[in-house]
């Protein structure tokens, strides 16, 4: 007996979004499912109750009938205490729950022996990320701040040179690169203007570029990263390096959009009434944050409000004021996880406590409560991981590697220069004097080839190599005195001329392939090497 | 022609030498670097051949010997494929250390050499004798065996002695007693047992030492025997009392000697480290990824069609080739596929890890040979924060160079080696035959990466399908 899955019309006041799709529902049905929607349920996001019996859910006229019918109800927002009585007893409900926010209500549906999923709670972990709703409706979040702040910003974001004159580009600052954050800067880079944006974890720096945004550090040495790849609080001395960096950019930038949250705490509190004074009369402040608190002192949630001529604007709703390309992603994380729940495609949840993901999104389980979840094995990136192994391949550098290190420690370089006084000491005290004139020239010339060979740029190492590898063929002018030189009156001894010549002989031979063919080849080579 | 004017030009062939190696600092100036040095050698030999201590019957045989090597060289030099470069450098090194060897034994056994000199002198000049047929002979034997193993006819496993460190030392200790015994004799015939005695030794030593050096070191045995051949010249201008030869020979040497440096620096390891062999043989077994984490995850292939795909939608690419692009002979058709990407208003670049093929600089004349422009071939250093701007990183037939563990796991053999960080473009893809490991043995994380993609098959086979699918 195949389960069904109820979605009840959104009840809070403003929300349009709806927790399925008919695309969804295609798929729900595939896997096995019954899928009932509530009439009207999608009619906020353009999606009639024809289109959904089209796709094979089934239409329950109130909320009433349709809380009867399912085993599994799959929402947006968190149920209100009225639809938790309507909830079957031990029923499965799949929705934002928000539960560090919200002890109370996870206490109401642990009464109803409910098996509760939280979207909110989805661990941040790869495995994840195609169930991962916060992300999804972040992305939209982003994308609809940037649309307010131009609806509410009057020019133009691009700059232009038009036949009435120059338009400068307009100058916007993001805080907190997150999924939204993220989503801000592109969009805001894609409509023409000058994004800058900051963060507290320095790693995102590389995003913020992709994005078309500037980085903005503050220089003051914190790691930001907290666990799962969120941001942490900050200590008081970051804090104050953070504001005067955030002054400075609010006398500059037209724009400020703020996506500063972390998890389970209010949102700190960044742009205070002195910035937003600071700031040029038609700015705009986007408070992503208003929701949890806000990012501003002056932000009013839920609403617009102009205060020293700069307009602030504090809706909780961005996701919902797109409501049907939110609804269509929130519907797909939702499929994606009744997929996890259910491996087997027979329309039977299994709500599996060993499996990663599906253990941390569940925060009550028949009845009993069971957020928080042991904290996540793996983070997305695991800074602390990562860490020591780029320290010690870097500290290791510092000793021996001089060039790219610091430069040798003066202890082995005393030790150094002590060794080559003795033997430069020993030489001269044993050596003739004739010896020593080609001492000289010897250790001179090995300086001069140092200082050459540095410049030698890397792509040339081979031709380098197969020049001086024919240079190296001089040592035919050794062979060739031997061949036939002129006899010392003073030899007493019999000369061995036959051996001498053929050993002579042979050594100018080999040379010669050597000499020959090494320049040729370098030849060969460097010819081939062009622009 | 007088000693005076023979001493000139040989100043003058000493200036041309490091001009020579100076051109070589730019591409553009660097045909001129070969000119000078082809200059400085002919007037090197002419001055030598004319001068006072050649007289004019060696004339005949100089100029056969010279004909006859002379043909054999430039042939060797036409003929010779870029992929075999290293091979052909590893032989011409051998013949510089044979000949050294020849030349010391020629002046040894020469009354009229060793009859000038008395007392310290003659200890001196014995000295250089022995010590250049030493090195001659190291780097004779030595090089014989890296072209063995760059050929392929050697295996390229390292070949670990038991005890190769006290086999090393004590033929060390028995050269110095036989150098001890060979300044104290008397008459050549005497001499010429401890003077073979070592020779045999340093030939030995030379054949230890490369069997003992793992493929993926081969850059750094290159350069460091074409410094080895440097020296030995530079030994026996002492021996023969001639500067251009100890001033040749150190320029030859010191580069070499750099070289070998800069190589060590890339691999992020020591110099002794290298030449005492046997990679990884200190940590642990090569075999073993340092037991750490092993990689895990699934591995996901792809086709040559999507390949294509994947770069026609690319803004930016960088290439990565190895030594497999070398093996198949790849760079032609990727210099086609480049052209096609480039006309399409692609960016394509190169990225070439210092220690990438078999020898120093060795992709970038493979590259210049299939006529890829120098200007989109960059080092490691001058790219490696650019992959995260990047579309597509194709990784032709590398594998130790973009190792992501020498940079992660502390435990890794490659640990702290600086590598092409292809792993943070949006998509690698990576050429390979099989799952193999590279020549350091270790297992590479990337293959397992989520946004990493293998194309398996021969590098050639695979970028001509790739090719073809573009061009459809």
């Amino acid at each position: 007996m195949s389960q069904v899955i109820g979605v009840p019309s959104e009840t809070a006041a403003g929300e349009k979004r709806v927790a399925t799709v008919p695309e969804a529902v295609e798929k729900l049905i595939k896997l096995g499912f019954k899928v009932a929607v509530q009439s009207g349920a999608g009619d906020a996001a353009n999606f009639s109750d024809d289109v959904y019996r089209a796709a094979g859910a089934e239409i329950a006229d109130t909320a009433a009938k349709l809380w009867a019918a399912s085993d599994i109800v799959f929402k947006v927002r968190a149920p209100t205490a009225e639809e938790i009585g309507l909830m079957r007893e031990g029923g499965t409900l799949v929705c934002f729950i928000w539960p560090a926010q919200n002890p109370d209500l996870l206490k109401q549906l642990a009464a109803k022996k409910a098996t509760v999923l939280a979207m909110d709670s989805v661990p941040r972990i790869s495995r994840a990320q195609k169930l991962d709703a916060l992300s999804s409706m972040a992305n939209i979040a982003g994308y609809r701040a940037v649309i307010e702040a131009a609806h509410h910003f009057g020019r133009f974001f691009t700059g232009q040179i038009t036949a009435a004159g120059k338009v400068p580009p307009a100058k916007v600052f993001v805080i907190g690169a997150g999924v939204a954050g993220l989503a801000a800067i592109g969009t805001a880079a894609g409509l023409g203007a000058i994004v800058r944006a900051n963060d507290t974890r320095p790693e995102v720096g590389d995003q913020v570029k992709s994005m078309g945004g500037e980085f903005v550090t503050v220089d003051y040495q914190e790691e930001g990263t907290g666990v799962g790849g969120y941001a942490k609080v900050m200590s008081e001395g970051f804090l104050k390096a953070q504001a005067e960096v955030f002054a400075k950019q609010a006398k500059e930038v037209d724009i400020i959009i703020t996506t500063a949250l972390i998890p389970g705490k209010p949102a700190p509190k960044l742009i205070t009434a002195d910035m937003v004074k600071s700031m040029k009369p038609g700015s705009v402040i986007v408070d992503m944050a208003a929701e949890q608190g806000g990012n501003c002192e002056l932000t009013e949630p839920h609403q617009v409000a102009v205060k020293h001529g700069v307009t602030l604007i504090g809706y909780s709703d961005l996701p919902s004021r797109l409501s049907k390309q939110s609804s269509t992603l929130y519907a797909t994380n939702l499929f994606r996880l009744a997929e996890e729940l259910c491996k087997t495609k027979d329309g039977i949840i299994n709500v599996n406590m060993e499996d990663e993901v599906i253990r941390g999104t569940t925060v009550v389980k028949e009845g009993s409560i069971t957020w928080p979840p042991p904290a996540p094995k793996l983070s997305a990136t695991p800074p602390a991981a990562t860490k020591p192994a780029a320290a010690a391949p870097a500290a290791k550098k510092g000793h021996g590697h001089g060039k790219t290190g610091a430069p040798a420690s003066a202890k082995s370089m005393t030790i150094m220069f002590a060794l080559a006084a003795v033997l430069f000491w020993f030489i001269g005290a044993n050596a003739p004097a004739a010896f020593l004139n080609h001492f000289t020239v010897f250790v001179l010339a090995c300086f001069v080839g140092y200082m050459v060979v540095w410049n030698v740029t890397p792509a040339l190492h081979t031709p380098l190599m197969s020049v001086t590898n024919a240079i190296s063929s001089i040592i035919a002018i050794g062979a060739l005195v031997q061949v036939a030189p002129p006899l010392a009156a003073a030899a007493g001894v019999e000369r061995p001329e036959v051996w001498i010549l053929g050993l002579a002989v042979v050594g100018v031979a080999l040379t010669s392939i050597n000499m020959f063919g090494g320049f040729a080849v370098t030849q060969r080579m460097l010819q081939m090497f062009r622009k | 022609m007088s000693a005076t004017l023979a001493t000139v030009s040989y100043i003058g062939a000493t200036i041309l030498f490091i001009l020579s190696l100076g051109g070589l600092s730019n591409p553009e100036s660097s045909r001129r670097g070969n000119l000078y040095g082809m200059i400085g050698m002919t007037i090197a030999v002419l001055a030598t051949v004319f001068g006072p201590q050649v007289t004019a019957t060696g004339y005949a045989w100089i100029v056969g010997a010279m004909v006859v090597g002379g043909s054999i060289g430039l042939y060797a030099a036409r003929v010779v494929k870029m992929t075999q470069m290293p091979e052909l450098v590893a032989l011409m090194h051998s013949l510089v250390g044979l000949a050294a060897m020849l030349v010391g034994f020629a002046n040894y056994i020469d009354p009229a050499a060793a009859g000038m000199f008395q007392g310290a002198e003659k200890t001196i000049h014995e000295m250089e004798i022995y010590l250049g047929i030493l090195i001659g002979a190291v780097t004779f034997s030595g090089s014989v065996i890296a072209f063995g193993k760059l050929s392929a006819n050697i295996s390229g496993k390292p070949m670990l002695l038991p005890g190769r460190h006290w086999l090393n030392l004590a033929g060390l200790l028995v050269v110095i007693w036989f150098a001890w015994r060979f300044i104290n004799t008397h008459t050549v015939a005497d001499g010429m047992i401890p003077l073979i005695v070592m020779t045999v030794i340093a030939l030995l030593f030379g054949i230890h030492m490369v069997m003992a050096i793992g493929g993926a070191d081969m850059p750094v045995v290159v350069s460091m025997l074409n410094s080895y051949s440097g020296w030995a010249a530079a030994a026996t201008g002492f021996m023969l009392n001639n500067d251009l030869l100890i001033v040749t020979g150190a320029l030859v040497g010191s580069s070499g000697a750099i070289l070998s440096y800069i190589m060590c620096r890339a691999m992020n390891r020591h110099f002794i480290a290298v030449i005492a062999g046997g990679f990884g043989t200190e940590g642990g077994t090569p075999a073993a990824a340092g037991g750490g984490a092993q990689p895990a995850g699934e591995v996901a292939p792809i086709l040559a069609a999507e390949t294509a795909e994947l770069l026609r939608e690319a803004r930016n690419v960088i290439i990565v080739p190895g030594y497999g692009m070398a093996v198949a002979q790849a760079q032609h058709t990727v210099y086609e596929i480049t052209k096609h990407l480039r006309d399409k208003g692609v960016n394509v670049r190169f990225g070439i890890h210092p220690v990438a093929g078999r020898m120093p600089g060795h992709m970038n004349v493979l590259l210049a040979e299939a006529r890829v422009p120098y200007d989109i071939v960059f080092e490691m250093d001058e790219l490696n924060e650019d992959f995260p701007d990047t579309d597509v990183a194709m990784v032709i037939g590398a594998n130790d160079i973009v190792n992501p563990a020498a940079q992660d796991d502390p435990t890794s053999p490659i640990a702290g080696m600086p590598v092409l960080e292809v792993w943070k473009a949006r998509t690698s893809i990576v050429m390979k035959r099989s799952m193999a490991s590279g020549y350091a043995g270790v297992d590479n994380p990337l293959f397992y990466k989520e946004n990493n993609r293998m194309l398996f098959g021969d590098a050639k086979k695979m970028l001509d399908e790739v090719l073809a699918a573009l061009k459809a």
